[in-house]
C-alpha cells in the first residue's frame, strides 16, 4: 500500500455513533496483548485535539450527528476517518430507523472503510494502517 | 437548584474517554463531592423496534444480535423464547443444552471484558492487559464453535444452527482447564490487590434495600446481596435441571457491603460458575436434533401462520432481560416487539451509588453497573422537533388514556380518582 516505514506514531481517537459495542469491543481487543497495536505508535487519546485519525463506530443517529461533526472539527488537520463496521459504513442493519441519520460518510468526509459486522482485530489494524498511508500522502504533498 | 453557591454543575459526555458509549451526565458537585447527578440516554437508541417489526421474525432475530455486540447471544436467546412461546414451537433438549453452553461462554468473555474496563478505569492498565490477553481464549472457543468472535448468529427459532461437534469438545475442555487455572490468578490481582481494594472498598455503595426498591438486576444487584438470578428464580431452557445459584459476596466469604469490590467479586465468581455449567453441560448434553425445523422455508411458514403473544426472559451478564412479542396470522413481521435490557433496570442504581462520592471516583462507579447503553436506550421521546421527558404520572395517564380509547369507558382507576 505504498507504505515505506511508519514515519510517526498515530493517535487515534474513538467515538461511537449509536453503535451495538461490537466493533467498540474489537477496537480495544486491538490494543490489547493479542493483537497488541501499540507497538506501533498506534495508541487511543483521549481527546481528537490529540488525534491523528478518528475511529467511528455506529450508524449515526440523529443526536450523535451534531457531536460527530463538532468532534471532526476539533481533529487537527491533516487527519484520516477510518469507519469501523457495516452498520457506519452503509447503515447496514439499521437501514430505515426513524433516528439514524447516518452512513458516516453522510455528515463527515469518510478516508477508509473497514466493513464486517464486527470486523475482526486484524481488519480494524488494516483499516488504521491504511489511514496512516493517506495521511503520509498528505503529508508528501505539504512538503 | 444548587442550594449554596460553592454548588456547581459538571456535565460529562456524551463523548467521553471514560464512557465508551454516548451517555451524558450532569453532576452537581461541592468541591470533590458529589452531591446529586442526573443522567441523560437516548444517545444510542437506533429504533430497534421499529425496525424489527416492518421486517419478518428471522431478519428481526439478527437485528435482536445488534442490539448489543457483548450481549449478542442473550437477546437472541429472549427473542426466540418468546416467539417460541408465542408461536408453540417445541426446542430439541440438544438445542436447550447448546444455549446454555453459548450463553455461558458469553457471560465468561463479558466478565472478563468487565474486569479489564474496570482495572483501566482504576488506572490500572497492567491488569487490563492481562485479563483481555486471557479473555482472548473464549474468543478463539466462540469463533471455533460459531464461526465468529462478536455475533454468534446461535439460536434461532426451534433450536439452534450450529452443534459443537466430538472433535471440538476437547478445545472447550482445554479452555475450562485453562481458565480454572488462571482464576485463581485474576483473584489474586483484582481481590487480594491492596491498592484495587483502597479504590473499590466503600466506593459507589448500593444498599440492599435500595437495590431492591431500584429493582437492580444481575451482579448489580447480587453484589448487594440480594439472590436473584433469572437462571435461579424462573428457570428456563435447562437451566432448572443445572440447578443454578446466585452468587453473591457470601460465596466468597464476605458480608456484602454492594460496593465496587463485592461487584468484582460477584463477576469474578461468575466466571467460576460459568465454567461449572459449561462443563455439565458437555457431559449431559443428549444426542438428537438440534432444531425442530431444519429448512427456514418451513419455519418463516409456520410462523407467518402463528397467532398470540409470548415473553422470553434470560439472564444476561448484566442481568435479566426480557423480550416481548405479538404474532398475527398471515403476517409475517412481528405485531409488537419489546425489550426490556438489564441496564435499563440499573439505570437508577447510579443515583445513590454516586451519592457523596468524589469526582475521581466516577469513572469506576459508572463502570461498576456495567452499563450497557446500546442496550439500554430503547425509548427516545421527540415531540415537535424536541427531546421530551415523560414522568411516572404521565406515563401512567397516558396508559390510562389508551385503555379509555379501547374500551370505549373509563378505567376504575380514572374513575375512582385513585392512583398507585
Amino acid at each position: 500500500m505504498g507504505l515505506s516505514s511508519f514515519k510517526r506514531a498515530l493517535w487515534v481517537f474513538h467515538i461511537a455513533t449509536g453503535s451495538c459495542n461490537g466493533c467498540d469491543i474489537e477496537i480495544v481487543a486491538a490494543l490489547t496483548p493479542r493483537y497488541d497495536v501499540e507497538r506501533f505508535g498506534i495508541k487511543l487519546v483521549g481527546t481528537p485535539r490529540h488525534a491523528d485519525a478518528l475511529l467511528v463506530t455506529g450508524p449515526v443517529t440523529r443526536p450523535m450527528a451534531e457531536r460527530l461533526k463538532r468532534v471532526y472539527e476539533q481533529t487537527p488537520d491533516p487527519k484520516a476517518v477510518v469507519v469501523v463496521g457495516g452498520c457506519g459504513s452503509t447503515s447496514g442493519v439499521f437501514y430505515e430507523s426513524y433516528n439514524v441519520v447516518g452512513p458516516v460518510d453522510e455528515i463527515v468526509p469518510v478516508d477508509v472503510y473497514v466493513p464486517g459486522c464486527p470486523p475482526r482485530p486484524e481488519a480494524i489494524i488494516h483499516g488504521v494502517v491504511t489511514a496512516v498511508a493517506k495521511l503520509e500522502e498528505l503529508a508528501g504533498e505539504k512538503r | 437548584m444548587p442550594e449554596t453557591q460553592n454548588v456547581y454543575e459538571i456535565p460529562i459526555g456524551p463523548i467521553h474517554p471514560a464512557l465508551k458509549e454516548p451517555v451524558r451526565f450532569t453532576f452537581q458537585v461541592e468541591g470533590e463531592r458529589i452531591r446529586a447527578v442526573d443522567v441523560r440516554a437516548g444517545f444510542a437508541h437506533r429504533g430497534i423496534e421499529f425496525m424489527g417489526m416492518r421486517r419478518n421474525l428471522i431478519q428481526t432475530l439478527y437485528l435482536s444480535e445488534r442490539i448489543c455486540g457483548i450481549c449478542s447471544i442473550s437477546h437472541p436467546i429472549a427473542i426466540t423464547l418468546a416467539v417460541e412461546r408465542a408461536a408453540g414451537i417445541e426446542v430439541p433438549p440438544r438445542a436447550q443444552y447448546l444455549r446454555v453452553i453459548f450463553s455461558e461462554l458469553e457471560r465468561i468473555h463479558s466478565h472478563l471484558l468487565w474486569a479489564g474496563v474496570a482495572a483501566h478505569e482504576l488506572g490500572f492498565d497492567t491488569l487490563l492487559h492481562l485479563t483481555w490477553k486471557v479473555r482472548e481464549q473464549v474468543l478463539d472457543i466462540l469463533e471455533e464453535l460459531s464461526g465468529n468472535r462478536i455475533d454468534y448468529a446461535i439460536p434461532i427459532y426451534g433450536g439452534v444452527r450450529r452443534d459443537i461437534s466430538p472433535e471440538q469438545i476437547p478445545k472447550v475442555e482445554a479452555m475450562i482447564r485453562y481458565y480454572r487455572g488462571l482464576l485463581e490468578e485474576l483473584v489474586d490481582a483484582f481481590l487480594r490487590d491492596p491498592s484495587v481494594a483502597a479504590r473499590t472498598r466503600d466506593v459507589g455503595v448500593l444498599t440492599p434495600e435500595e437495590a431492591d426498591l431500584l429493582c437492580a438486576v444481575g451482579p448489580t444487584a447480587r453484589a448487594s446481596g440480594l439472590s436473584k438470578d433469572v437462571r435461579q428464580d424462573r428457570p428456563y431452557l435447562v437451566y432448572g435441571e443445572l440447578g443454578v445459584k446466585a452468587i453473591t459476596p457470601r460465596d466468597w466469604g464476605l458480608e456484602p457491603r454492594g460496593d465496587v469490590y463485592d461487584k468484582a467479586v460477584v463477576r469474578l465468581l461468575e466466571v467460576g460458575q460459568s465454567l461449572d455449567l459449561i462443563e455439565t453441560c458437555l457431559y449431559e448434553m443428549p444426542e438428537g436434533e438440534i432444531t425442530s425445523f431444519p429448512k427456514i422455508p418451513a419455519l418463516l411458514a409456520h410462523l407467518k401462520k402463528a397467532e398470540g403473544e409470548g415473553l422470553g426472559w434470560h439472564e444476561a451478564p448484566r442481568g435479566e432481560v426480557i423480550h416481548y412479542i405479538r404474532l398475527e396470522a398471515g403476517v409475517e413481521e412481528p405485531v409488537a416487539w419489546k425489550v426490556k435490557a438489564p441496564t435499563y433496570s440499573n439505570l437508577m442504581s447510579w443515583v445513590p451509588m454516586f451519592a457523596d462520592q468524589e469526582i475521581a471516583d466516577i469513572p469506576i462507579i459508572a463502570a461498576s453497573i456495567d452499563p450497557c447503553i446500546c442496550c439500554m436506550d430503547r425509548v427516545h421521546m421527540v415531540r415537535d422537533g424536541s427531546p421530551a421527558t415523560l414522568l411516572k404520572e404521565d406515563l401512567l395517564r397516558l396508559s390510562r388514556e389508551k385503555t379509555e380509547r379501547l374500551t370505549g369507558h373509563p378505567s376504575p382507576v380514572t374513575r375512582h380518582g385513585g392512583g398507585l
